[in-house]
């Protein structure tokens, strides 16, 4: 047999590097005569522009231009919108401003120097006259006919109304025993924040015609088309490589007006220009994620059961549409029933635009929106009816695989509920917790418990159901010494691919897991792709390179078997050769690559050499699930909400590598756990950024967090042949409500039934000070 | 997030950085630890046109003993004063205080000096300096004067440093007999800096009276304060938990508590009392121990 590589905690391939610093970021490109980029922002939240003074700024040391959004007009394209949504209303969203000014943070200029110490110094001469208007904040004002216009020509604040209704509501109504339960979510704003900021280098060769462009990005060939389009060069003279990124969580899965600009002034000047985004303008000028109002009617039975659920979803998408802003909230409609099966449904999203950064794709995107949703309903009405929380739970939950299509029209590829709970419960001694609870509420202490069971969408996706393709390309190349070179379309920044991939291919072709580099990334060398987003990685990119080496083994099976005189199906691929299952006909790996190679005795109809591409469409999404449980503790005296202990148990299909998805479990757990207690994007009634540094804007850190509990069913999808689902958003999507659910918990002797995010102690603390409920 | 252009000074002595400091005057910004400084040169909310980096001055780096007090350079590090086995025996109010700042990193460039001559609102040093009434050595071209920590804190990031004087020495006492300290404090979950510190120092008396008592808040109004009317009902007292219960809410008497996104006034308020009792009752355990 083979070394077993599948299902291993294989260390990642990538780890020596990055930990010694020895990786290569988008800043750490040494080019000769490199430009700097520094970019003049709108301080207003929306503003007329009546004039900008260059005079001053250009008489600085090192400027080589200044140009601004008039000087780009019609020479520079729009940032791009991908998102179909019937009726959906898109505002040209040019580079640099264009007479308005509708975000603080907004491009209005862009000074181009010899370093970015004079381009910095030059910015801050570039005096704009701005006539400020008033900002379009709140979006419950938003949508009042007095409201003002983020875009006057469009005539309201509304990009898109969306509805999306399902199952009998006729049923719902004749019943007599159901009750409506209302209540309004907010799921505040977050800043994504990776830790590598975003980046560009863009190196125009006037020679070669040839356009090079380095960008901390998710989406290497999607942004090369991009670019290729805004600045009106043919696309085969573009290359874009994203080389080592600093993670992303989504916020790089665009394109940014800084790319596009990067490339214009390099085409200017047929030099290398560089732009490395600051903190403070990562926080202010990359997408945003969530800020959704959610007002929901829940319809429940007696019993329990919940019959029908009514949303009305107000998405705040900022000023302009990135990439995919207007498509995210649509997910939670989606998504909304969770893992229940809730007869009936009617979710109506309103897409508003304000004066704000846009929000787009953050970890989880839309889902997490979802999950929270009808995690919270679940809560409230057990809370209502006085049941257990696991109790709802079982009670809404499908039979387990019996593919059911749900009111939303979504049929999930797999589902047992019950099961990945079950295991969460035992893990998490949910009973003997109970107990302590109640022993503990006799001493004044408020310990809290809370339960999410979520489902998500992944794998993404189905072409016929993607904005641009979600199709993913694998290539697998066998060298002429044996050694092996997999090309992916995926983009990885963090995940640990190229350690999957490499195992995969590995135990297929049974040589040494060292013998196998993987390369993504780089246009001019992996043929076509997609990119690393929506948990897709390993599912749909990972399938691709599957696929792409059984093409190879199929090749070298043929060509082992003609040399050796036996049939093609007998060979098997083990321990560096190829060879019969007994053993009895063998060819060395590198014997049979040789054979390829130097194509001395093909036989008939086989080309020479080893390289196999395969493109993988997939046939529907993945949905992945779990069960969480969250312990914390409440200071009864402050308000603040500590985490005791965190179980999770995850069911992502077959685990390929498990320290890969633990990793991706605790890091999305830290970023759900930020949402539910500390972290809020926030504006000012003016839309002025509140948090626009690391001093306010609170992330997690290590510290605030506890001990994790992880564990996995295994659920293998019939979605692709290696029955993965994805593991990227998980923690993210379960853990939000999973700790709001907690502390809700924790406040029922204070008669707590919902408090909005994030939990800041004050807000509890003003709940304890209303003192026992009576009931209690 | 690049600073305005400045010239920059290093000297190697603290005569060299005074004269420096006295001839550039207000245009010269003092670098030492540079955690408050430099990023409000980076946002360019600081602009100075000279700045002096007192790096250099190894003779600012000591922690020592001088008859019944003990001396700290400015430049001591956080890492330094934390660490310090004389400091954890004979002062362990500013050993505890070290270890609530920031993280290892910020620690292990901060200093004590920098921080008290920045005077951010929700620092932690000025808390314990109250508490341990500390004395503040200004140097200048001219000479030097010391300075009670409670003149020293004058406003919203600003102390009674002149131009031109740099604050060189901290002495505070050691710990006498029977006494207790304790520094509480509550993070704010962003910058780690105290929303509410509560720095406490206690002495009983041989019958478990409190002999003598000073705590000094920090983080809730616009410049650390003595919470004097905290320390009235108490001196002469037993201390029992429903004193100290009562005491402590005069945490905040007569200071107008700051507000912003993570806390109201009136919950800092609440917070104060809070953490002055809790860090009383600890500082009590300890005199009693």
């Amino acid at each position: 047999m083979s070394v077993k590589l599948l299902g291993e905690r294989i260390k990642r391939k990538e780890d020596p590097r990055l930990i010694q610093g020895r990786g290569h970021y988008v800043d750490d490109l040494p080019l000769c005569n490199m430009l700097y980029l520094a970019f003049v922002r709108s301080p207003h939240a929306h503003a007329q522009i009546k004039s900008i003074q260059l005079e001053e700024a250009r008489k600085m040391p090192g400027v080589g231009a200044i140009y601004t959004g008039k000087d780009l007009d019609g020479r520079l394209g729009l940032i791009p919108c991908a998102a179909g949504i019937e009726g959906l209303k898109i505002p040209d969203h040019p580079c640099l401003a264009l007479g308005r000014v509708r975000y603080v943070g907004e491009p209005v200029a862009v000074v181009v120097a010899n370093n970015r110490y004079q381009a910095a110094d030059a910015a801050a001469k570039v005096e704009v006259d701005y006539n400020a208007l008033p900002a379009v904040v709140d979006m419950d004002r938003a949508v009042a006919p007095s409201s003002p216009l983020v875009h006057e020509s469009l005539g309201d604040n509304m990009a898109f109304v969306a509805k999306l209704e399902g199952g009998d509501w006729k049923a719902v109504e004749a019943d007599a025993s159901v009750k409506v339960l209302k209540q309004r979510l907010v799921n505040q704003r977050l800043a994504p924040l990776s830790m590598e900021t975003r980046g560009v280098v863009a190196s125009y060769s006037p020679g070669e015609d040839t356009l090079t462009v380095w960008s901390s990005t998710q989406i290497p060939h999607l942004l090369k088309t991009q670019l290729a389009v805004m600045t009106g060069t043919d696309e085969a003279r573009v290359r874009v490589i994203a080389p080592e990124v600093g993670g992303a969580f989504g916020s790089k899965l665009n394109v940014y007006a800084e790319e596009g600009v990067a490339c214009f002034v390099s085409r200017q000047f047929g030099q290398p220009v560089k732009w490395i985004e600051s903190r403070r303008e990562n926080l202010m000028a990359t997408i945003h994620g969530r800020d959704q109002i959610d007002d929901l009617e829940i319809y429940y039975r007696p019993d329990g059961k919940v019959v029908g659920l009514k949303c009305r979803i107000l998405a705040d998408l900022g000023a302009y549409h990135q990439l995919l802003t207007p498509a995210i909230p649509t997910l939670t409609a989606l998504m909304i029933l969770g893992s229940y099966n809730i007869p009936a449904v009617f979710v109506e999203t309103k897409g508003l635009f304000t004066n704000k950064m846009a929000t787009d794709a953050y970890r989880g995107a839309g889902r997490p929106e979802a999950t929270y949703i009808i995690e919270r309903v679940m809560d409230l009405v057990a809370l209502e009816l006085k049941l257990d929380p696991v109790e709802i739970r079982l009670k809404n939950f499908p039979p387990p695989g019996k593919d059911i299509v749900l009111a939303t029209g979504v049929s999930y590829d797999t589902d047992n509920y019950q099961k990945t709970l079950k295991k969460v419960l035992t893990l998490s001694s949910y009973k003997k917790l109970r107990r302590e609870q109640a022993r503990l509420r006799k001493k004044g202490k408020y310990l809290g418990i809370g339960l999410s069971t979520y489902v998500e969408i992944c794998a993404m996706g189905p072409s016929s159901r993607m904005p641009a393709g979600g199709w993913e390309s694998g290539t697998v190349r066998v060298e002429p010494t044996g050694k092996v070179t997999v090309l992916s379309g995926t983009s990885p920044h963090g995940q640990g691919e190229e350690t999957s991939f490499a195992q995969i291919v590995a135990e297929e072709l049974g040589v040494p897991y060292d013998d196998v580099t993987v390369y993504h990334g780089d246009t001019n060398q992996v043929p076509m792709g997609i990119g690393t987003f929506g948990s897709r990685t390993t599912a749909v990119g990972g399938t691709a390179i599957y696929l792409a080496t059984q093409r190879i083994k199929r090749k070298m099976a043929r060509l082992a078997a003609h040399k050796l005189g036996v049939k093609p199906g007998e060979m098997v691929f083990r321990d560096g050769k190829v060879e019969r299952e007994d053993g009895s006909k063998s060819m060395k790996f590198a014997e049979v690559v040789g054979e390829a190679y130097f194509a001395k005795q093909l036989p008939s109809g086989v080309e020479p050499g080893l390289v196999e591409n395969f493109v993988f469409e997939p046939p529907n999404y993945t949905y992945p699930f779990g069960a969480h449980v969250a312990v914390v503790e409440v200071d009864g005296e402050t308000g603040e909400v500590s985490l005791r202990n965190y179980y999770a148990v995850d069911d992502c299909g077959r685990i390929l590598n498990p320290m890969l998805v633990d990793g991706q479990i605790h890091g999305g757990l830290a970023q759900g756990i930020g949402q539910a207690l500390w972290e809020e994007h926030v504006y000012d009634e003016n839309g002025q950024l509140l948090t626009g540094t690391l001093m306010d804007c609170a992330v997690p850190k290590a510290h605030q967090l506890c001990w994790f509990e992880t564990a996995n069913t295994e659920t293998r999808t019939p979605v692709n042949p290696l029955g993965v689902k994805g593991v990227g958003e998980a923690g993210t999507i379960g853990s939000t409500p999973a700790i709001v659910n907690a502390v809700i918990d924790a406040l029922q002797p204070f008669g707590a039934r919902h408090l909005d995010m994030p939990l800041k102690p004050e807000k509890v603390w003003r709940i304890l000070k209303q003192g026992p409920a009576q009931a209690a | 997030m690049i600073p305005e252009p400045f010239e920059y000074h290093a000297p190697h002595s603290l005569a060299e950085a005074t004269r420096l400091a006295s001839e550039l005057g207000e245009q010269a910004k003092l670098l030492a630890g540079g955690h408050s400084l430099l990023p409000m040169m980076k946002l360019r909310l600081a602009a100075p046109r000279h700045v002096i980096d007192l790096g250099h001055l190894q003779e600012l780096r000591y922690i020592r003993e001088a008859e019944e007090k003990i001396e700290i350079g400015a430049l001591a590090t956080h890492f330094q004063i934390e660490s310090s086995a004389l400091l954890n025996e004979k002062c362990p109010l500013l050993a505890d205080t070290a270890r609530e700042i920031g993280d290892p990193q910020v620690r292990n460039r901060g200093t004590l000096g920098g921080s008290l001559a920045h005077a951010d609102p929700a620092g932690d040093w000025p808390a314990a300096m109250l508490a341990l009434d500390a004395e503040l050595q200004a140097v200048s071209a001219q000479g030097e004067r010391w300075i009670a920590a409670r003149d020293f804190f004058v406003g919203l990031m600003s102390t009674a440093l002149a131009p031109g004087e740099i604050l060189a020495t901290i002495r505070v006492p050691t710990l006498p007999a029977r006494s207790g300290d304790a520094y509480f404090k509550f993070r704010h979950p962003a910058s780690g800096f105290a929303v509410v510190g509560a720095a406490v120092r206690v002495k009983l008396s041989e019958a478990g009276h409190i002999e003598q008592v000073a705590i000094g808040v920090t983080g809730v109004g616009a410049k650390a304060y003595r919470a004097a009317d905290v320390e009235r009902e108490l001196v002469g007292k037993s201390p029992t938990a429903r004193r100290l219960v009562e005491a402590a809410a005069h945490a905040a008497d007569g200071v107008e508590p700051n507000a912003d996104l993570f806390a109201s006034a009136e919950y800092r308020h609440h917070l104060a009392a809070v953490y002055v009792r809790q860090a009383l009752e600890r500082a009590l355990e300890k005199a009693r121990a």
